[in-house]
């Protein structure tokens, strides 16, 4: 075992990158849920987003367009649990699962010809001198512009929920949808765009896997990603600056145990894989006991009967 | 202007009708999807459908269908009383491939003693295993109030990294050549679960049967079964009543995980014959089909079962001669989900059609 050559300071940039699928997902869930909605289809969501933007970017050669087809994948997937949810009123948890089993099958059927294709690469911060420092110019000024969009994304969700009008009413279907129809907003409506919204960053977190983080398509690749994305929701407490916190949290210790795995710890392979599991049940229950962050309405279905 | 009014009970036709209906349009939109494809969509759903059973080799497909359906069976008979109740163990595969490996684990420590007692011994291991792995998110959930359906699902990963050490280390072959994988039960006449082979019939399909039976006396007969339903249905009620909310987690988790470990255990030991990295196919996801598609109801589960298991079979005759990939057989499930969720707003309320401004 050689644990010297673990460098911290590439550990850091690293984890940073393992975080951002993560960050990316958990955000647009987090707005979701805000929105009184439980999507549990972020799995398959991400990984039909995944899927889209590889397909896209290596046919068209620009990664740029890949992201936008992920986006637009994952948007379009979330509009089926919309449907299911909002129009046809469906048991939110059922339509989740519904939408992650046939997410993973749309993405294997999408990505048959895609196997073993390397994908455009992604230009990353170059910014002269800075960049170059020590330390500093790794971990913050050397990125793909995706990360810095995650980072950007939950300050933006973090001010639009506590100071615009708009959080207010998101906020306000969440917490008690009967009392927000009788104020005259759109319950369907502001849940429709927040559904889409989670379904475009879902799909976004799923390109930057395929694209940026490994860079490669394999089935199943987002390995229930999605679905830590969901627990960071809870333990993140429904708060946006918390999930950040969490997310760069989880992408450690899964960047760590992938260094130390490398380094050719004593601990067998499978135990070092299965710890990021293991480590999402422990907050989750540390953080279960605390529910008063989480909406209201959260996962009731609403039906305007008058 | 289309308007919904809550039934004040939902429509028992449509109940049994809807899964039907969703059958029908999801194999027209299978269709559509394999023309897309470019197969032809009547002669991709008449090999998916219609020649396990009826086609020239029916004679070896037909047994396929119990082998594949069993596991199906079993799983969904024990998700569907949880989610009956509104408690979602949706990581049952991680159930199934625990129960296989402790079975297995206890048929393969007596290998090669010849006694009638092994097998029974390894169907108390295999249901003990799914059942203990099934208590973890259920005292979770009692003691903590953590979210079951994350936890549950979460051990599925944690059960996969389990089964890949046990396969490569304690549980291998030793007489393997240093190929991965366990010794084969198929070769070891005390710890298989056949009954006939030939006929595909294993115990798995024997205890999906009683699982069936005594599933619908539990939840029409029994005061256990009540409760459960009234959970589901109205559970302030249901408190009032004096139902234990915790007994019922405890319950319904832990039945449904034994009934998953049971299943892999009968694959292992069986069709799969040994401990190996992928010995799971994914039975335990699409065991949730298949307790939707039954409607939560015992007898609608054991159909819904065989036909999940017909699409498998279809599938893979359709992915040799039509060259219709597996995923699409995946997609096509996963549709039929969506089309059933669909539905039942039929089921459970009247579509009005109005003229804006009469109201």
């Amino acid at each position: 075992m050689d644990l010297s050559a673990i460098n911290p300071v590439l550990l850091v940039a690293s984890l940073m990158v393992a975080a951002t699928p993560l960050l990316l997902a958990a955000i647009g869930e987090l707005v979701v849920e805000k929105s009184g909605v439980l999507n549990l289809g972020v799995e398959g969501m991400m990984i039909v987003g995944a899927i889209s933007g590889f397909a896209i970017s290596v046919e068209s050669g620009s990664p740029m367009l890949g992201l936008l087809a992920a986006v637009i994948g994952g948007a379009l997937l979330s509009l089926l649990f919309a449907f299911l949810t909002q129009f046809a009123l469906a048991n939110q948890v059922a339509s989740g699962l519904a939408l992650t089993l046939f997410g993973l099958g749309l993405s294997a059927l999408m990505g048959q010809s895609y196997v073993g294709i390397k994908p455009p690469a992604m230009s990353k911060l170059d910014l002269p001198v800075i960049s170059d420092m020590p330390v500093i110019g790794p971990i913050f000024f050397s990125h793909d512009p995706v990360l810095y969009i995650g980072v950007a994304l939950i300050a933006t969700v973090w001010a639009l929920l506590k100071f615009s009008r708009i959080g207010l009413i998101l906020r306000a279907v969440g917490e008690n949808h009967d009392a927000a129809h009788a104020l005259g907003y759109n319950v369907i409506k502001v849940r429709l765009l927040a559904i889409m919204f989670g379904g475009a960053c879902a799909g976004l977190g799923g390109a930057y896997i395929s694209l940026i983080r490994v860079p490669q398509w394999t089935e199943g690749m987002t390995a229930g990603i999605g679905w830590i994305a969901l627990a960071l929701v809870v333990f993140a407490s429904w708060k946006p600056w918390r999930l950040l916190l969490g997310a760069y949290l989880f992408g450690g210790i899964n960047v760590l145990q992938l260094n130390l795995q490398a380094a050719g710890i004593a601990i067998p392979v499978e135990y070092l894989a299965m710890s990021p599991y293991l480590i999402t049940i422990l907050v989750l229950v540390i953080m279960s006991a605390d529910k008063s962050g989480a909406p209201a309405s959260l996962g009731r279905t609403f039906h305007a009967s008058q | 202007m289309i308007t919904l009014e809550k039934r004040p009970m939902p429509s028992r036709l449509l109940s049994i009708a809807t899964p039907v209906i969703a059958v029908v349009i999801t194999m027209i939109a299978g269709g559509l999807l394999f023309y897309a494809l470019g197969k032809s969509p009547f002669e991709a759903i008449r090999t998916i459908f219609w020649d396990p059973i009826f086609g020239e080799f029916a004679f070896y497909y037909r047994p396929q269908l119990l082998v594949k359906g069993a596991p199906l069976i079993l799983i969904a008979i024990g998700l569907s009383l949880g989610f009956k109740a509104g408690i979602w163990n949706i990581g049952a595969e991680g159930q199934y491939i625990i129960g296989g490996i402790c079975g297995a684990g206890i048929g393969l420590a007596f290998y090669p003693l010849n006694s009638f007692l092994v097998f029974p011994l390894m169907i108390l291991a295999g249901a003990f295993g799914g059942w203990a792995w099934a208590m973890i998110p259920a005292l979770l959930k009692v003691k903590f109030n953590t979210n079951e359906i994350l936890v549950s699902l979460m051990l599925v990963y944690v059960a996969e990294q389990v089964l890949a050490s046990m396969s490569l280390g304690l549980l291998k072959n030793p007489e393997g050549h240093g190929f991965p994988g366990s010794r084969n039960f198929n070769d070891y006449p005390s710890g298989n679960s056949w009954i006939n082979e030939a006929a595909g019939l294993h115990w798995g399909m024997a205890f999906a049967f009683i699982a069936v039976i005594f599933a619908y006396v539990l939840l029409n007969r029994h005061i256990l079964g009540f409760n459960i339903r009234l959970t589901g249905e109205a559970s302030r009620a249901a408190r009032f009543s004096g139902v234990n909310p915790t007994r019922l987690i405890l319950f319904c988790l832990g039945s449904s995980g034994a009934l998953a470990g049971l299943a892999g255990l009968f694959e292992i030991s069986g069709p799969s014959g040994q401990v190996s990295i992928d010995f799971n196919v994914g039975y335990g996801f699409t065991a949730i089909i298949v307790a939707f598609l039954g409607r939560l109801h015992p007898i609608g589960i054991l159909l819904a079962g065989l036909l999940m298991a017909l699409t498998y079979i279809g599938g893979e005759i359709a992915q040799g001669n039509l060259g219709l990939p597996s995923a699409a057989i995946q997609v096509f499930q996963g549709m039929l989900l969506f089309f059933l969720l669909a539905l039942d707003l039929l089921t459970n309320y009247r579509v009005k059609v109005a003229v804006k401004g009469v109201t």
